[in-house]
């Protein structure tokens, strides 16, 4: 009797384990969950429009509108122009991992703040090259600087500026949005002007444009950047991750892999920011939310569209898509921001700054 | 006035001085004790001076380092005999030098060759000569022997070094001017001083900072502020940590140094920070006829009963009771800079050392404080127990006091000034110049500012002021000096000639961007092509008045000549504008005779909007950033 039981009981787990394989081949694949934790003013925020976001180990700064406030030990402390911060409107953040400066974009110049000081470097008093700064990089010593008149390069050994514009690069458009440098390659994002590409050894640009001109269709779809209108770029282990207003490319230094919301799971073509995780993953901040690509997949995190209740949607290889019921979203669908504590994730909305805190 | 150690030196010193002085100026002084001259130590002779800054005990105690600035050596003596052991030359004016935690290496900080000098204190010789930033003024390991950090007085920065193969890891930004550099008790923490003030909006206070270092992480992670300080120089610890001291230098530059007889141009005063005091604290050291001019080392006993202070300008160290000073610092929060009855409260001594007092070393058994003098190479020893000097040691060198030596003396001497109250080197800091704007002249508050002009390098620029007004350094430093600074009688004519001498030979520090005509960057190409231009960029010819190149010609940058560039602000009682010497420009801000323009960008940006300071509004902003990539090769 005892040995029939077991008998049974070992077919019936032999049958489940079947089925329970045929389900888990059905089921949605494993994306990262987040809990998503709100930041307003209502809680310290100077600001509920939020350009930027940086994590800097325990610390994390927000560049907004009206300030530029960092969050450490469950408070928010914010900087303004009468502590010498360029201007209220902060756009783009970069950290200086050597030395933990902190480097901000603004409407009005570029501030350095180190150790609770803030210099500020200005088209007048200094050689930026513009006072609008969309965008700005730390690589070694030197600061890279995305202005709304072409880019710069500031040496912190030397002091020394070095401009970047339509006379001494192929930059047809000088209004550059976004710079991502590393110690060989340097890429800029150029509204208009397609990416930028600037190596470090040999001090050679090299520039890549849509192989459709500036038409809004795409008729081969990777053989190119997909857009001249590049609003973002993250380099990242070699691979380029480029944002734009049409769509989202990913380079590898031979082959371009480009983005629709037409064949991929990107919730919009109109992408504000783009940050690469590694060679294959990366994070896109859309006007219809935020995405996430591991490869293959996607996820897509936002209040809907429609009720503005939080959603979250997979949408596998194949293109099946899958909602996940979850409890919380990113402050908003206007994504401007992105950037990583561990595992958690931080986003830069235009109502509010979100901590999403992984789930595992 | 009370000048014990050299008043008996003075009659003779002078009567040698003038005959010597006459040779210079090629004039008959009419007569002279030529048996008396003969004897006393005066030559026109270029002597190589030891110059002693800096002192440090090896940790037995048994060695005394000397770190030696004009003749760039460190020295040793043996700290029981004062003999001599040896003698190790190091890179150019050194300026900064301390030990490994074990002693068994003695860094070296060589200002003028931007390298540091590695000496192995076994063998007495140099091990590695490592490259670091600009000006390197001070050097410090942490306590495991994996870092060396240096402040970089002209790149602004805090160099963080491998110690042991050199090479640089990382610059962290430091205030302007950065310069000494203060470990801890405990290593955890570094404490870098300036010499130079960081910049504030035209006409503000200035304000410096003590940038704090987490030794560890090798990161900037607090900045003291300093405000209302131009100069802070050295820093010391109560041995538990709790007290933190920074000597300093306050400016009054907003108000007309009319007011000189009135409270002073500058208040000498230490910040306390640290535990002991909770928010920092300024206390003044001056009393009224006894000033502490330009302090600048600081020691404290080990069992936190008094505080040393070495006053360079007064020529005297200060000695101050911890206890009375912490109960004053608690009930007198500030400002407290002003206030010449403070002092009393707190000096217990004044104890008189040699010209241009500058760093401390205190014997291992607490009873015997070290101070480098450095304008006479002497080591004065003070008995700390009774707070009086016990003796003197001599540092072998010349015996003859030169003529060069006695302008410096001159120059860095508090003793000429109405109530010895500040000396040429207040505003000139080690000879160069101080940051400021400066309110000189008594023609109303705000009148007739004026950005104060280096020194380095000054020797046939004449005229001198902005206003061009002074034909010749005599004059400038003579009567005019008397006027407007002294308020007090002047030297004597062979004091001043002497002081002249020491001034034109003033060489200008190492210009950190020129390189040789064939390594110019193309950036400093295209800067001295626009610089020379005679056409715009419409092709159309520049007044010959209008080209850079006009005023600002010659070796020196000047044509000594002067000009309306259009600069002049209603606040300006004169007219045309002497033009200045280019010597380190990229430097010595802030710019224009007011110096209103707080960086080169300025003078063009902001200050040039017709043209009358040279064509340059033809340019975009990358060329106009070329020609200041050029200006700062000048």
């Amino acid at each position: 009797m005892t040995k029939f039981f077991f008998k049974s009981v070992a077919r019936l787990a032999a049958v489940a384990s079947v089925a329970l394989g045929t389900l888990a081949w059905a089921a949605p694949p494993q994306m990262p969950m987040f809990r998503f934790e709100k930041f307003t003013t209502a809680n310290g925020l100077p600001d509920n429009h939020v350009f930027a976001v940086l994590v800097d180990g325990d610390r994390v700064w927000a560049g907004t509108e009206n300030g530029l406030a960092v969050y450490e030990n469950h408070a928010w402390k914010t900087y303004t122009t009468t502590d010498g911060l360029a201007h209220r409107a902060v756009l783009s953040l970069a950290l200086d991992e050597r030395t933990g400066d902190v480097w901000a974009g603004t409407m009005g110049g570029l501030s350095r703040i180190s150790g609770g000081r803030i210099d500020t470097f200005t088209q007048l008093n200094s050689g930026l090259s513009n006072d609008v700064v969309y965008g700005v990089s730390v690589e070694g010593e030197n600061v890279w600087v995305a202005t709304a008149a072409g880019a710069c390069r500031y040496d912190l050994r030397s002091g020394g500026w070095s401009l970047f514009n339509e006379r001494n690069t192929p930059m047809n458009e000088i209004w550059v949005y976004g710079v991502s440098a590393t110690p060989t390659k340097v890429y800029f994002a150029v509204w208009g002007s397609g990416l930028l590409e600037y190596d470090q050894k040999t001090g050679r640009w090299d520039k890549y444009d849509d192989p459709d001109g500036e038409n809004e269709i795409v008729l081969f779809k990777d053989q190119g950047l997909i857009h001249e209108i590049v609003t973002s770029v993250s380099y990242v282990d070699n691979i380029v991750w480029a944002a734009t207003y049409f769509g989202d490319s990913r380079y590898d230094g031979r082959y371009w892999h480009n983005f629709l919301t037409k064949d991929s799971g990107l919730p919009s073509n109109f992408t504000n920011t783009i940050k690469g995780v590694d060679a294959k993953r990366a994070w896109f901040g859309t006007d219809k939310g935020l995405a996430y690509y591991d490869g293959v997949n996607w996820a897509v995190y936002r209040p809907s569209l429609t009720t503005g209740k939080p959603e979250m949607t997979i949408r596998d290889g194949k293109g099946n898509v899958t909602s996940v019921e979850v409890t919380s979203a990113p402050a908003h669908n206007y994504v401007l921001g992105i950037d990583f504590q561990g595992s958690d994730i931080w986003v830069a909305t235009a109502k509010g700054l979100s901590h999403g805190i992984h789930q595992p | 006035m009370n000048w014990p150690i050299h008043r008996w030196l003075q009659p003779a010193v002078v009567a040698v001085l003038a005959a010597v002085a006459a040779v210079l100026l090629g004039v008959s002084v009419g007569h002279g004790d030529a048996a008396h001259a003969a004897a006393m130590p005066v030559t026109g002779e270029v002597l190589n001076y030891a110059s002693p800054v800096e002192l440090l005990f090896s940790p037995d105690g048994a060695r005394l380092y000397v770190l030696c600035q004009q003749s760039d050596e460190v020295r040793v003596l043996d700290a029981k005999s004062d003999a001599a052991i040896k003698s190790i030359t190091v890179g150019r004016v050194p300026r900064g030098f301390s030990l490994s935690a074990s002693g068994d290496r003695l860094f070296v900080a060589n200002s003028w060759d931007d390298t540091v000098s590695i000496i192995d204190t076994k063998s007495l010789a140099i091990t590695a000569t490592w490259p670091v930033g600009s000006e390197p003024s001070s050097i410090v390991a942490d306590r495991e022997g994996k870092r060396l950090f240096v402040a970089n007085r002209i790149s602004n920065d805090v160099a963080v070094l491998d110690a042991n193969t050199g090479v640089e890891e990382k610059r962290l930004a430091a205030g302007r001017g950065a310069s000494y550099i203060t470990p801890s008790p405990d290593g955890s923490r570094l404490y870098v001083t300036h010499v130079y003030p960081n910049p504030t909006p035209h006409r503000t206070a200035p304000e410096s900072e003590i940038t704090v270092i987490d030794t560890a992480r090798a990161v900037v992670v607090d900045r003291i502020i300093l405000h209302n300080i131009a100069h802070a120089f050295h820093v010391a610890f109560s041995a538990d940590g709790r007290l933190g001291v920074a000597a300093e230098m306050h400016p009054k530059n907003l108000i007309p140094l009319a007011h000189l007889e009135h409270g002073g141009a500058f208040a000498d005063t230490l910040m306390l920070f640290g535990a002991d005091v909770g928010k920092p604290v300024e206390i003044p050291l001056d009393e009224l006829e006894r000033y502490a001019v330009r302090p600048f080392g600081v020691a404290i006993m080990a069992d936190k009963s008094r505080i040393f202070v070495t006053c360079e300008g007064s020529e005297l160290v200060t000695v101050l009771d911890v206890q009375r000073l912490l109960r004053f610092a608690h009930t007198h929060r500030g400002p407290n800079a002003q206030d010449l009855s403070a002092s009393a409260d707190y000096v217990i001594a004044h104890i008189a050392v040699g010209h241009d007092p500058r760093g401390m070393a205190m014997k291992h058994d607490g009873h015997s404080l070290l101070v480098a003098n450095r304008l006479d190479d002497t080591i004065s020893v003070i008995d700390t127990r009774t707070n009086r000097l016990a003796s003197t040691i001599a540092l072998a060198g010349p015996k003859k006091l030169s003529v060069l030596r006695h302008g410096e003396q001159t120059f860095y001497t508090a003793r000429h000034s109405f109530q010895g109250q500040i000396g040429c080197a207040n505003c000139h800091i080690d000879s160069t110049f101080d940051g400021l704007t400066w309110d000189l002249e008594p023609d109303g508050f705000g009148r007739d500012i004026v950005d104060n002009r280096p020194i380095e390098d000054v020797k046939d620029t004449e005229p001198f002021k902005w206003n061009g007004g002074n034909p010749n350094l005599p004059t400038e430093c003579g009567p005019r000096t008397e006027k407007y600074f002294w308020r007090a009688e002047n030297y004597d004519d062979l004091t001043l000639t002497d002081l002249v001498v020491y001034i034109r030979s003033l060489q200008a520090r190492p210009n950190r961007w020129r390189r040789p005509i064939s390594e110019s960057t193309p950036a400093q190409e295209r800067g001295k092509d626009l610089f020379t231009r005679d056409k715009d960029k419409f092709g159309n010819a520049i007044l010959e008045t209008n080209r850079c190149v006009f005023c600002h010609s010659g070796k020196k940058g000047t044509n000594q000549k002067s000009f309306d560039v259009g600069t002049k602000k209603w606040t300006d009682n004169t007219g045309p504008l002497d033009t200045p010497q280019l010597t380190n420009i990229g430097i010595t801000g802030p710019y224009l005779h007011d110096g209103s323009a707080a960086t080169l960008e300025q003078i063009w940006t902001v200050f040039n909007p017709e043209d009358k300071h040279g064509r340059t509004n033809d340019l975009t902003k990358d060329e106009l950033n070329d020609l200041i990539e050029y200006l700062r090769t000048r």
